[in-house]
């Protein structure tokens, strides 16, 4: 059985997400880690359908379409940011600082 | 040996993302995460998922991650210039962050779903060998998570249009 192993490695992967979100600047990069962290909840799914039953799987399936359209209008919206502010990075972006 | 392959996949899944995170070129980053997401492809293989594994390569590995370079070399970002790392500050408390996140995980990762709740062992090999990989993972999306899967049609289409709002100059 490969439950607990599995799962301890998508809490590595989701972790290791996380901490892309946190030590990058740059949007691309920091899409790309919260994309590893779906991906990571993913295996967490996939591996507890195997003792639950298919239905964690059709869950993965939802999680897919749902990352799919996130990441069209998030790169959307980075292509919008880029066109105003001629950088990804996000330090420039502090409109709502006070 | 299948324990073996998993620890592969997994050791190459985790130290890939780790490239990922680190690297300081975008390209290289997207590329490593790639890697990342075909290692994960093959444990859900390992997990008997292999529909889902399939999706993964073609969606995850195929169309999300070739939008991403699409962007990057769009916005001609591919050139690497200074790091856009945070400062040791920024980086004790993101690594800090992590790893109390990761202990957390990990004391989690013990706490099993009830034996009730558990299908009986091999389960998930007969519906595989009796109903196929694909069909066992389409009856229930089509029957019991019609609504659910047509909702994500409306989702689909509504992002494609907040996509072309946004990314188009003048309408």
């Amino acid at each position: 059985m490969l439950l607990g192993p599995a799962l301890g490695v998508s809490a590595i992967l989701f972790s290791i997400g996380v901490l892309g979100v946190l030590l990058r600047r740059n949007a691309i990069i920091i899409f790309m880690c919260v994309e590893l962290m779906l991906n990571a909840v993913n295996l967490t799914f996939v591996a507890l359908a195997q003792q639950l039953g298919p239905d964690g799987q059709v869950f993965v399936f939802f999680v897919m379409a749902v990352a799919a359209a996130e990441a069209t209008v998030g790169l959307a919206i980075v292509l919008a940011i880029y066109r105003h502010k001629e950088t990804v990075n996000l330090q420039t972006l502090n409109l709502l600082r006070g | 040996m299948t324990e073996m392959f998993f620890w592969l996949c997994s050791g190459a899944a985790i130290a890939s993302a780790v490239l990922c995170v680190t690297r300081r070129s975008p390209v290289a980053s997207a590329l490593w995460l790639v890697m990342t997401l075909v290692s994960i492809a093959a444990i859900y293989v390992l997990l008997d998922a292999h529909f889902i594994a399939a999706m993964q390569v073609l969606v995850y590995a195929g169309a999300i991650m070739v939008l991403f370079l699409f962007v990057i070399m769009l916005l001609n970002l591919g050139r690497t210039q200074a790091t856009d790392m945070r400062g040791w500050p920024g980086r004790l408390v993101a690594l800090s962050l992590a790893l109390v996140l990761v202990v957390e995980l990990w004391a989690v990762r013990n706490i099993l779903p009830s034996v009730d709740l558990r299908l009986p062992a091999g389960e998930m090999d007969r519906l595989t060998s009796e109903q196929g990989a694909i069909a066992m993972v389409a009856e229930p999306l089509f029957r019991t998570y019609l609504v659910p899967f047509e909702i994500t049609s409306v989702l689909l289409l509504a992002a494609m249009v907040g996509a072309v709002v946004l990314a188009k100059r003048r309408l």
